[in-house]
């Protein structure tokens, strides 16, 4: 041990600290040009959003540093206890929330507004970690996976209720810890068979689906035909795919929202639209793509200055970075990203605890997955899913959740030492 | 346990795919594929026109003839209108509420974020009526352009019409033109297009996504200012060109004036003529249609357009050639009986003069004189060689300009017919001579020309053997034309014209000239009636002259339709602008007449031809029969009887094949 001074910081991965507040500081720089008259206002000005932002990376940092002053066998104690506020706050938001932008994800508390769903991911985050750190699974069983199951769905199916489809989407990355705990490869092989099947279900008739699915199950069992159990799994696979392509194109028109539809249609090229659902995907590729190597410079995008993406210091923060930094400043982004994602998977790797592993992973695969939704998004190779980009995105409850969601684990990182 | 630990590849290769997949999409927007590039600079940029204004015209003597007035468009933002007072509105505009209502809903439908056009070309008035209350109609501007306006309301096929451009125009200027932009269509507007409409201005502007402009783009490096079109200056003398067009009101034809020594073009008066500001404004596309739809065809630019026969103002041509082919000589005399005899068809003349020579000939019109003139001419290498000297002589003759264009500075002109020797291989074999067509000596037959061909003609006669080309702007902005100095000779000696020219002194000078109604007091006029056959009915009247005979200043051709003799309405007119050309006025009594030639009514009868429908098909049989046979034996006339016993056979034929079933109805 050092110095008394040094001990509640002591072993905290710094180079995490440093990518995490670079990440902040990119972020506020691009909420700063994302605003219309930036020539008028200074940088201290906290009526504007940049202003607030710049509060709420401060608080953030300070957040973050307090939260390295606990002791972390705390957050394994309290899990279940986090868990069940914020499923109690996930039912509240749904009676007394406010409804923004078609979603009833927001409590209002005085002048500033809570979104539940962002801390539900910590919470079931840990929860998750604490069933996994005591029961120590191996996910072979049915019972094990149904219970980790239940504890990632109860959560999303709450916020599916709000309606936030993509926050709830974000909860499918603790399929990621789960699988580096045990669960079996096949589980990823179906969920990634589901979307190539999802998608090939608008692109190709189903008639020609059908066909090729039984094909490729019928050289399958022909090549295989010794092994009885073999084929018996394959038949009942192929039953359920091809079951499963009639219910996603009756759940695809009774249970997704024309709006929802309309952005997987337009996401997969099936209609074009300039004016309406598809004007922020066009107008956010526009940007980014006017960026050209080394972008237009700092407060020099005149799609970011004269206001042409909707929600653009939001959840489009990252056409500005495209549009002003080009694809140099976009490189950079995804560069630190992926660094810290690496990075943190090797952290988790170097705990003794499984605790702090599966919660190291949580973390990192939710980061992962608003990443690569948000990014993908604002660049149209996925469907518009509002989610935020992690730490960079304008918003006092998704910067603050992240922050929580990374400092626990540095802070359960600097204690690898210890036993929890 | 190893090999769960193993898994973190697994995981990490997928963000290091998913993070490749990435920026390889973003290589392709950024890098690759500049389209977001362009799309972006069309988010922001707008361009806003500064429409130039159109260069004036001007008279020879620096009279304004074409000019601009200012107009408004009224301009509407769709998505800007806040519900208002459409009642107010449509009052300032003088519109019903209905159309304010179908405006907007037109407007919106070109674009909700775009000026477009809501009312355009406002009156003066309601653009100050509506200046009071714009305040009240947010989301409307007005933006100022200039329309033509031509203040003596005459010469509508001379200035032509401007009009905003069609979808074929802007594929053809390459995208010079934009839609929106307006351009001459027709007349000097067509012609001088290019340098009447100046330069478009550009002022780039910085607009945001509410459309909200945010000021100008790279703080304006790449405007450009309007450049106005520059003037012209032509040779027309306005009060000489109002004048033609009073004088032709009522009548179908033509006059053309030129400046024998210069080539300008002096007046351009096409009948029925119409106001040019008929075709500017609002209601320029029904005005249009019914130009197009007036059976009197005032769209017709008839001094280059018409095709006349020259009649017998192509007499003094005749002459001239004769002198300098030496088949003729100023004091022989031929024998007119009242006829001539082309081998056995009779060609009429309208006096017995017995012997008549030249000077004589030109002022009584003779036909019998110049059938023998064209006899000598067409024979003078012997009757066999008929061929090649009639295609020698029409050589000659189209160096007077017929037969050909003579390239004025308007658009569509013809250039009549003045057919080859090849013509009448075609039609009849190699048995043709000068009998076949000795209805070219006194202009009529196969030959038309434009008035501008025989006013031409009388150019080269006034200015002794050689003309230059006819043209009607002398100067553009304060730059004198070059291309119009060249002289065009004609290949007749000079001196040979001195005898011509008194015979057409006397024409109009002396009791026995044809024109001698026509003499204006104390300028001495030299001129040439004519009174050409018209196979539709009545004959035209057609007058050639030029004054004074020495140092001539304007040389004239007018043609009045089916308005009979040559003396009696195209000879006073032509008299009258020469007069109002030399001395800026018509004098004495002659005044009263330019009045009473104003109010005459020559317009020829229309025929109904909603009646011809009603009639039964046997009325209709017996129509097409007559009508043929008429044809027929008129064309006959005209032909050796050799032909006339071929077609007569012919007719006998057909008479057989027409008529029988008609009988055999009745």
């Amino acid at each position: 041990m050092q110095q008394q001074g040094n001990r509640f910081f002591f072993n905290v991965d710094w180079i995490a600290v440093l990518i995490y507040i670079a990440l902040c500081v990119i972020g506020f720089t691009n909420i700063y040009a994302s605003i219309p008259h930036p020539d008028t206002a200074t940088a201290f000005d906290f009526s504007s959003s940049y202003g607030k932002q710049l509060i709420y990376v401060i608080s953030g940092l300070v957040l973050g540093l307090s939260i390295l002053l606990f002791d972390g066998r705390l957050f394994n104690v309290f899990a279940p206890f986090i868990y069940g506020i914020t499923l109690i706050l996930l039912l509240a938001v749904l009676f007394v929330g406010r409804n923004v932008g078609g979603n009833q994800a927001w409590i209002p508390i005085g002048s500033f507004r809570l979104q539940p769903s962002e801390f539900a991911k910590f919470g079931t985050a840990l929860v998750l970690a604490r069933y996994v750190s005591t029961f120590n699974p191996k996910f072979r069983d049915f019972k094990s996976i149904f219970i980790a199951g239940i504890i990632v769905a109860v959560p999303l199916l709450l916020i599916m209720m709000q309606p936030d489809t993509g926050s709830a989407l974000v909860f499918l990355a603790f399929m990621f810890p789960l699988y580096r705990e045990g669960l079996s490869g096949y589980f990823l092989l179906i969920f990634l068979g589901m979307i190539v099947l999802f998608v090939a279900d608008f692109l190709v008739p189903v008639s020609i689906l059908i066909i090729i699915l039984l094909t490729i199950s019928g050289l399958f069992i022909y090549a295989n035909k010794r092994k009885q159990k073999l084929i018996i799994t394959t038949v009942f696979v192929t039953l359920i795919a091809i079951g499963y392509l009639f219910l996603v194109k009756i759940a695809y028109d009774k249970i997704l929202q024309p709006h929802q539809r309309n952005r997987i249609e337009l996401m997969l090229g099936l209609k074009t639209d300039n004016k309406g659902a598809g004007y922020n995907v066009i107008q956010s590729q526009i940007a980014i793509g006017s960026g050209q190597a080394t972008g237009r410079g700092f407060l020099q995008g005149t799609q970011t200055k004269y206001g042409y993406v909707p929600a653009q210091s939001t959840d489009f923060i990252f056409s500005t970075i495209g549009e002003e930094w080009g694809f140099i400043g976009c490189a950079v982004v995804i560069g630190l990203y992926v660094f810290l994602l690496l990075r943190l998977v090797n952290l988790a790797e170097r705990q003794r605890s499984t605790f702090s592993r599966v919660y190291g992973y949580s973390v990192a695969c939710i980061l992962f997955f608003h990443v690569f939704i948000n990014i993908g998004m604002t660049i149209g190779i996925i469907p518009v899913i509002g989610i935020p980009l992690p730490f960079i995105s304008y918003g006092g409850s998704s910067l603050w959740s992240f922050t929580i969601l990374l400092f626990i684990f540095l802070k359960l990182d600097s204690n690898r030492m210890g036993f929890i | 346990m190893e090999q769960l630990f193993n898994r973190k590849y697994i995981i990490q290769g997928l963000f290091i795919i998913i993070a490749i997949i990435l920026l390889s999409k973003l290589f392709y927007i950024q890098i690759i594929s500049d389209k977001a590039f362009v799309a972006a600079e069309s988010n922001v940029l707008k361009k806003k026109f500064k429409y130039p204004a159109r260069g004036a015209i001007l008279d020879r003597k620096m009279r304004v003839i074409v000019q601009n007035e200012p107009v408004y468009d009224l301009m509407v933002i769709p998505n800007e209108v806040k519900p208002f007072d459409t009642l107010a509105l449509a009052n300032a505009l003088e519109i019903s509420i209905e159309d304010v209502r179908k405006n907007l809903r037109k407007a919106r439908l070109k674009s909700n974020y775009q000026a477009t056009p809501f009312s355009k070309q406002i009156s003066v008035q309601s653009y100050a009526r509506l200046q009071e209350i714009m305040y009240r109609f947010p989301g409307f501007s007005t933006q100022d352009r200039t329309i033509r306006h031509y203040p003596d309301s005459v010469g509508g096929q001379l200035f032509g019409y401007v009009k905003e451009v069609d979808s074929a125009d802007i594929a053809r200027s390459e995208g010079f033109y934009k839609p929106g932009d307006y351009k001459g269509k027709s007349g000097l507007e067509f012609s001088y297009e290019e340098i009447l409409r100046g330069e478009k201005g550009v002022i780039n502007t910085v607009y945001d996504a509410k459309n909200i402009p945010q000021g100008s783009y790279a703080d304006g490096k790449y405007d450009v200012n309007a450049v106005s079109g520059e003037r012209l200056i032509s040779g027309i003398d306005i009060q000489v060109q109002k004048l033609g067009e009073e004088l032709m009101k009522n009548k179908v034809g033509a006059i053309v004036a030129i400046e024998p020594s210069s080539g300008e073009i002096l007046a351009f008066v096409s009948s029925p003529g119409y106001d040019p500001n008929l075709l500017v404004g609002k209601r320029q596309g029904n005005n249009y249609m019914d130009l197009i739809g007036n059976p009197y065809k005032p769209s017709l630019v008839r001094p280059i357009q018409g095709k006349y026969p020259p009649g017998s103002s192509f007499k003094p041509i005749d002459a001239l050639l004769g002198l300098q082919e030496g088949v003729i000589d100023v004091n022989m005399t031929f024998n007119c009986p009242g006829y001539y005899m082309a081998g056995n068809h009779k060609v009429k003349c309208e006096h017995v003069d017995g012997n008549i020579s030249m000077r004589r000939g030109i002022a009584r019109s003779c036909n019998t004189y110049f059938c023998h003139v064209f006899q000598k001419l067409i024979t003078k290498n012997g009757m066999k060689n008929q061929r090649q000297t009639y295609q020698d002589w029409r050589d000659k003759i189209a160096k007077f300009g017929f037969g050909q264009k003579l390239d004025i500075d308007l658009p569509f002109e013809k250039q009549g017919y003045f057919y080859n020797a090849d013509h009448y291989d075609k039609i009849y074999g190699k048995r043709w001579g000068y009998t076949t067509v000795i209805s070219q000596a006194i202009g009529q037959g196969e030959i038309t020309a434009t008035p501008l061909q025989i006013a031409n003609a009388m150019a080269i006669i006034a200015n002794r053997g050689y003309y230059i080309r006819p043209h009607l702007i002398r100067a553009m902005g304060d730059k004198i034309k070059k291309e119009y100095v060249e002289k065009n000779y004609v290949g007749v000696d000079a001196k040979y014209f001195e005898p011509v020219i008194d015979g057409m002194q006397d024409c109009v000078n002396t009791p026995w000239g044809t024109a001698v109604l026509s003499r204006i007091p104390n300028i001495l006029m030299c001129g040439k009636t004519g009174t050409v056959q018209n196979p539709h009915g009545k004959n035209h009247s057609v007058f050639i002259g030029f004054a004074p005979r020495d140092n001539p200043k304007i040389a004239i051709a007018v043609i009045v339709e089916n308005a009979g003799y040559g003396s009696t309405y195209a000879a006073p007119i032509a008299s009258y602008m020469v007069e109002k050309y030399l001395t800026g006025q018509v004098s004495g009594a002659r005044a009263s007449q330019v009045e009473w030639m104003k109010n005459q009514n020559l317009l020829p009868l229309l025929i109904d031809k909603s009646k011809k429908l009603k009639l039964t098909k046997a009325d209709s049989l017996i129509i097409r029969k007559t009508d043929s046979l008429k044809r027929l034996n008129d064309s006959l006339k005209l032909k050796t009887a050799t032909a006339k016993r071929a077609f007569s056979a012919k007719l006998a034929k057909k008479n057989n094949v027409i008529i029988k079933p008609d009988e055999n109805k009745k």
